[in-house]
Formats: C-alpha cells, structure tokens, sequence
C-alpha cells in the first residue's frame, strides 16, 4: 500500500500486489478479497453440513437403523450443528457481504483496521481446521450435540476438546470482526452521512457487531471452562462435585441466544436493502426500523433462558424470560409491518432478489410465530426437545439468514464479480429450493407437536408418515441448492460480462462505484446530502 | 485527522492516584478483620468499586477522554449487572 | 499515500477489545457469585486458606506498576525517553515478581493437596473444592493476562528504544498501559472476592 504504483481504476479482482495468484488472496488485506474469501470457505463447509443434514434425513425416512446407526447419528448431528452454527450463520453476513459493503456502503476506502481483519479470517480457518481434527483424532468424534452440555461433554469419551476449542478460536475470529466494524462505522463514515443517513444494512451489521463483542467473550470462558473440566477436573459444572450443569447452560445461551440476533439481524438488513429497491419506493419508517435493530440487540442478550424451561430453573426465572421473549417479539414484528408497508404501492420489479426478499418473510414469519408457542411456557413444555424446536430454528436460522445470504448474493452478484448471473436458472432454483425448504420442516412441525423427539437416529413408527414427506422434502430442497449453487459458480467465472453501474436502481452508495470495484472503492470520497433511500426524484 | 489535543497527566498526579489506591488496599484489608457479618463483603467490594473507579477515571484516561467512552464503559457495566440480576432470577428462588 | 492512521479508532478499538477481557472475566465472576450464594460457610473457611499477606503483597505492587505505566505514557508525551524506558523497565520488572509471588502460592496449595483433583480437596466437600476451583481458573487465566501483558511490554520497550514510540505517536504505548490496567482492575476484584472473605 505504501507505494502508488498502481493505476486508480484497477478492479479489485485484477490488480496485482505483492503477492501473485492464491497468495495474493490469502495474504490481501483488501476488504473485498477478505469478503469473497470468507464467501469461500463458506461455500466449502455449508456443503459438508447440507450433506451431513441430508443424511440424516434420509436416515430418517423410515423407522430403525436405515443409513446409520446411533453413534453416528450423533456425530452427524453434532458436526453438523458446529459447521452450520459457528462456521456459516454467525459469520455468514457479516463477514461475507459486511466486509465486502460495509466499508463501500458508508463511502470508506477499507475497514478501520484491515490487518486486523484478514487475522480474523485466519483465525477463522485456524478454527475451523482444530474442529475438523476432532473427526479424525483420539476416540471418535464428538457426539455431544454443538451446544456441549456439561455434564456430557467431559463425561463423553468422544474426542470434543478440540471441537471446543476450535469454537472457542473462531469466537475469537468473530470478536475481532466486530471490533472492527464497530471503529469503522463510527470513524469512517463519509462527510455528510449523519448515523441516520447510514443505510439500514450497515445499522444492522453495527448492532450484531456489538453483540459479538458483548456476547461471544461469555461463550469464550464457557468454552475453556469445559476445557478445564475435561483436562482438570475443577468441578464447576460437575455435579459430582457440587457444581452446577444448569449453570452451564445459562453460560452457554447467555451468549448462545444474543448469537441468534447475530445471525437475523444482518439478514433483516439485507432484506431492509432489497425491498425499497425493488419496490422502487423509499422505506417506510426508517428510524423505525433502526430503532427495532438496537432494540432487537439489547432485549435479545437478556432471553437466553427460554432455552432453558425445563431444566428445573426457578418459577420466577421461567416467567421472567417467557415475559422477554415476548417483549423481543415486538422490535422483530416492527420491521415486518415495515417491509410490507414499503412494498405497498410500490412499483415492484420482480427480480430473483425481490423473490428471496420476499420469501424470507414469508419463512421469518413462520419461524417468529411459532417462536412465540416456544417462548411461552406452557406451550414450551410440551414441545420442548421434539422436532417442533428443530423446525422452528431452521425456520428461523435456515429460512432467515439463508434465504437473507441468497437474497444478498443475487442483489450484489453483479456488482462483486462484475458478471451477470442467468435469471432463468436463478428463479428456478428459488422455486425448487422454496418448495423443497418448506416440504422439508411443515412437517416437522407436526411431528414435534405429536411427540416426535429430536436427535434420535430412530423413531415410532407412528410419526413415519412426516418423516416421508420431509424426507423427500430434503432431496428436492437440496436439488435447488445445487442448481443455486452451479448457476452462481459458472456465472462468476463465465456469465455475461458486465460494467454497468447500477443493474437494479439502487440509491445505496455501492451502486455509485465501478462494477467490479476498484481496488480503493472510490476515487474520491463522496460527501452525502441526501438519505440512503430516496426514491422520490 | 489523528491529532487531537492531548490531555498529559502530571506525574504528581500520578503518585496521588497512586497513594489513594494504597490507602483503600489497606482500608479493605482492615475492614475484613473487624466481624460485620454480611457487611464485610459488601465494604470490600464497595471499596473495590470506588478503586476501580479510580483506575478507570486516572490511569485509563476517561476523565480526559470524549464522554462517548465514558458512556461505553457506563453501557457494559449497566449489562454486566443484568446479566447477574437476571441469573440470580434463578438461583434466588430456587 | 501515506499511510492512514487514526489513533483515535485505535484507542476505541483496544476499549472493545477491554469490554470483552471485562465480560470474559465477569462471567467467571457470575459463576462465584452463584456458587458462593450456595455454599457461604464453605467459601469463608476456605478464603481464610489463602495467604492474605502475599496478596496484598501482589495488589500493592500491581498497583504500582499502574501507576508506572501511566506516568510512562506522560514521559513519552514530553518526550522524555529515558525516564519513559525506566518506568518500562520497573513495570516489566513488577509483573515478573508477581508471577514469582503466584508460582510460591500456587506452589504451596498444590503442596497441601488443594489442587483441582488434589487428595485433600475432595474430602472437603463440595464447597470448598468450587472455591479452589475457581481459585484456580480465575488466577491463572488472570496469570495468563500478566504473562501476555509482559509480551506486550517487551515490545513496546523495545518499540520506544528505536524511537517507533515517540512523543506524537504513542498508541501503541497507550493501548498497552490500557491493557494492563485492565489486567489491575480484574486483581481489584480478584483480591477482596478470594483472599478478603471472613
């Protein structure tokens, strides 16, 4: 960077620094490159994960020992909750189109501390790596479940320490991509961008970095606390020895809930963006939706116990955290009127991302609303640990933030790879995924409801019929991954060439900037006058 | 851009800081020799808090910094202390 | 170009990085809460164990080498290099004596059998064997901070000796006196909460 020895207007995929090829990659400190890095090792291991998911539903498809017995059923789903939870929705947004638009979106040249940033990667990938070593190591892979329960997890001969501490590493990778966004948002906003001239993407991605660094540090001392448990002995979660298991679970979703809002808020960003420009209509309530994002962030780091009614907490702590749940349900339902307000008597331009856009309310919905049966304690009781659960946070997790990823990257395709995507292949794969998305957890639902519980290899034959239905559900959701997945890998290397600036009428700031960016984003820094999304001239 | 004013600390600023530490070490060890009960506790961790305030306000800065630090530092606080009221909902009633 | 630098976004940055040291330590501090709560009897016999002399002996010399540190950042800032480097080196010093002090401690509870799994622990019960527990992990991950914190003081010694500290760019110096007097404020804590109780 110290020297000025390359031209101005070099994309960011071409220029040539000191490094040539891969290195060049691995070793730039370029927000974008960090971006489409993370955007990688993402696409890498969400497919280890979707293909763990799939097997265990096929296992599932009729009663008994079908693909796989208990053992590895448990070791499924153990893998593949980590790879799912902390290597794809928790960074997921953040570090894929946070790092690539942030900097871009609030008129910066890079994020507050680039260095700092690609560490975050490779200590993202260093995580990574100690968790997979836990498959291959000592007695066998962890089959704990990704949320470790004491007094299971050292009890458990299963190989978990370095599963545990592989999350512990990429909490530390999550820590420093907040830190990071943080400082940027506060110090490098363009002259003119007053906080509420900042888009409603950069808001969101503001406060989930503030729950990574409130948040991530709690599940960082339960993580080593487990390690000391395993290797010493100390006691603290060992019932044997006085300590207390539910103490372990209020450690682990003190951070455990907050990391949700981690993986929605961004999402809801990325819809908050997609929405007003494809209804070609400015968005409705603006401040509200801000407001709800902090709101959202504060509420939800204090709900964590609606994990926990049925562990024998006190009655007052269950009707206390039932009571916060609900209040967390209101800032969410806000954005919702919000979204489809902003639609209503738009001119709405109906474009793969608008689909995504819009499905993803459909699904948040759904996986709000039954949050709500879980979030009150009765309810809760009774479809506590059924596949009721399990389809509420796919709903929630899966349906949120994926269908958030796909709206985001069929909104910034073009802009990142400076190539077009085929429309065709892209709404088709919508349809498909949609319909398989939806065939594969309804059911659950039910299943849950009738009794159906979670993380057994092996059920009634009585709950076979749903299991059928999801079953199939699985295999055709997972052919509209595939068809996703090839349209956007083909088009980023052979799809139309394109430089246009603004492909779908934008008012953002990345849609001012060259298609595909320049290596510093802007040759000079915009200064801002009017509001992000000002539809009306 | 990085040059704002800067706030130098005097040295005898320093040792005081120091020697008001010193005087409340001493106090919260006598404190705890002296049986009141439950209020042996409470006394020392009174005293810690009007330390680390101390250390907050003279050694790290926030006194000379913009209040924006000062209502950070407040904020983490604020939310460290839910989090212990909220889980002591449990533990209070159990 | 020359280089951008904000020492400001710098400062805020070691801030985020303190509040997560601060609710890392505070869960840990949750934890004793919680357990002392269930077990007081058990806690103040077993707080009486720990040797009050050495750790006041510990909060009187960490609280100077705060206060060294800081008046170190005012050398620097009149460009007084010397004393600067001195103070340095009284701090560097002073976290190596700590961990002197913490080794004998330790040492002697092992000794006695109070380590996590030590013979004479598990007849305590189950209070007295949470406290050492906690004892454990919450001074040696504390312990863990002080030997980080002495990298960073090596490091910044010999930053300042090259004169890449100097008097108009001095955040790395700040950031790590930031450092260590979070590493203080947690032993602020630490001392009355173990060693204090009866």
């Amino acid at each position: 960077m110290s020297e000025a020895n390359y031209a101005h207007n070099v994309s960011y995929l071409d220029y040539k620094g000191q490094y040539k090829g891969l290195l060049g990659w691995i070793f730039s400190t370029d927000h974008k490159r960090i971006g489409l890095l993370y955007l990688y090792t993402m696409l890498a291991f969400f497919s280890v994960g979707a293909i763990l998911g799939l097997l265990m539903k096929t296992e599932l498809i009729a009663p008994g020992n079908t693909l796989m017995g208990p053992q590895t059923y448990n070791a499924f789903f153990t893998l593949h909750g980590i790879i799912m939870i902390f290597v794809i929705v928790v960074p997921g947004l953040p570090a894929v189109f946070g790092n690539f638009f942030l900097p871009i979106m609030i008129g910066a040249k890079d994020v507050a501390f680039p260095r700092l940033n690609l560490l975050s990667w490779w200590l993202y990938v260093l995580g990574i790596l100690i968790v997979l070593t836990s498959q291959f190591l000592g007695d066998g892979p962890p089959d704990t479940g990704w949320t470790f329960y004491a007094p299971y997890s050292f009890r458990t001969p299963a190989n978990v320490l370095p599963a545990v501490f592989g999350a512990f590493v990429m909490g530390f990778s999550s820590i420093l991509t907040g830190i990071n966004f943080v400082v940027t948002i506060h110090r490098m906003r363009a002259p003119g961008m007053t906080w509420f001239k900042m888009p409603l993407f950069p808001w969101t991605l503001y406060g989930t970095a503030w729950i990574q660094i409130l948040a991530t540090p709690v599940i960082g001392i339960t993580l080593l606390l487990i390690v000391a448990e395993r290797i010493l002995g100390i006691g603290i979660f060992d019932p044997a020895l006085g300590g207390d298991p539910i103490l372990y679970q209020h450690l682990f979703w003190i951070y455990s809930h907050p990391a949700v809002y981690i993986m929605i808020l961004p999402g809801m960003g990325v819809i908050s963006e997609v929405i007003p420009v494809f209804s070609r209509k400015t968005i409705f309530g603006y401040k509200a939706i801000v407001l709800s994002t902090m709101a959202i962030a504060f509420v939800g780091y204090f709900v964590w116990g609606h994990h926990m009614f049925t562990s024998g907490m006190s009655g007052r702590a269950l009707y206390t955290f039932s009571f916060l749940t609900f209040l967390v349900a209101i800032p969410s339902a806000i954005k919702v009127f919000n979204w489809v307000s902003t639609m209503h008597k738009g001119s709405l331009d109906m474009q793969t991302p608008f689909y995504w856009a819009v499905s993803f309310i459909f699904v948040f919905m759904i996986g709000g609303l039954t949050g709500l049966v879980l979030g009150s304690l009765a309810t809760n009781v009774h479809v506590h640990d059924t596949h009721f659960v399990v389809a509420h946070f796919h709903y929630i997790v899966f349906g949120g933030t994926g269908f958030a990823f796909m709206a985001a990257i069929h909104y910034w395709f073009p802009k990142m790879f400076g190539r077009m995507y085929d429309l065709g292949w892209a709404n088709l794969g919508w349809g498909i995924f949609f319909i398989g998305f939806n065939t594969l957890y309804l059911p659950m639902f039910f299943l849950g409801i009738q009794g159906m519980p979670r993380r057994y290899y092996d059920y009634l034959p009585d709950f076979h019929g749903g299991n059928i239905i999801s079953s199939l559900g699985a295999w055709v959701m997972i052919s509209g991954i595939v068809i996703i997945f090839a349209n956007l890998i083909r088009s980023a290397r052979y799809g139309q060439k394109t430089t246009e600036k603004n492909p779908w009428g934008g008012k953002t700031l990345e849609w001012q900037v060259d298609t595909p960016p320049t290596l510093e984003n802007f040759e000079e820094i915009p200064v801002i006058e009017k509001g992000p999304y000002d539809f009306e001239d | 851009m990085s040059q704002e004013k800067h706030h130098i600390v005097s040295y005898k600023t320093h040792v005081f800081v120091l020697l008001a530490l010193l005087v409340l070490t001493a106090l919260s060890v006598a404190i705890t020799r002296v049986e009141l009960g439950p209020l042996n506790t409470a006394a020392a961790l009174l005293i810690a808090c009007i330390k680390a305030t101390i250390v907050l306000a003279w050694f790290m800065h926030l006194k000379f910094e913009s209040r924006f630090f000062t209502v950070m530092v407040s904020a983490v606080i604020i939310l460290f202390l839910l989090v212990i009221l909220v889980t002591f909902f449990d533990y209070s009633y159990r | 170009m020359i280089e951008h630098r904000d020492d400001l976004a710098s400062k805020m940055g070691m801030w985020l990085f303190i509040f997560t040291e601060l609710l890392l330590f505070g869960m840990l501090f949750v934890v004793y809460a919680v357990y002392r709560s269930m077990h007081p009897e058990a806690f103040k016999l077993a707080g009486q164990e720990l040797d009050v002399v050495l750790g006041t002996l510990n909060t009187v010399i960490l609280l100077i080498s705060s206060m060294t540190v800081a008046m170190s950042i005012s050398a620097i800032q009149k460009g007084n290099k010397k004393l600067a480097l001195a103070l340095l080196t009284v701090t560097l010093i002073i976290a190596v004596v700590f961990l002197v002090n913490k080794y004998f401690e330790w040492g002697t509870k092992v000794e006695y059998g109070f380590n996590p799994g030590g013979a004479e622990l598990h007849q305590l019960g189950h209070g007295t064997i949470l406290f050492f527990g906690l004892y454990f992990v919450m001074t040696g991950l504390h312990a863990l901070h002080i030997l980080i914190g002495i990298g960073l003081f090596l490091y910044v010694f010999w930053q300042v000796r090259k004169d890449k500290i100097h008097q108009t760019d001095y955040i790395w110096l700040e950031n790590t006196g930031l450092y260590w007097h979070l590493v203080d404020l947690i032993w602020i804590f630490l001392f009355p909460l173990l060693y204090l109780i009866h």
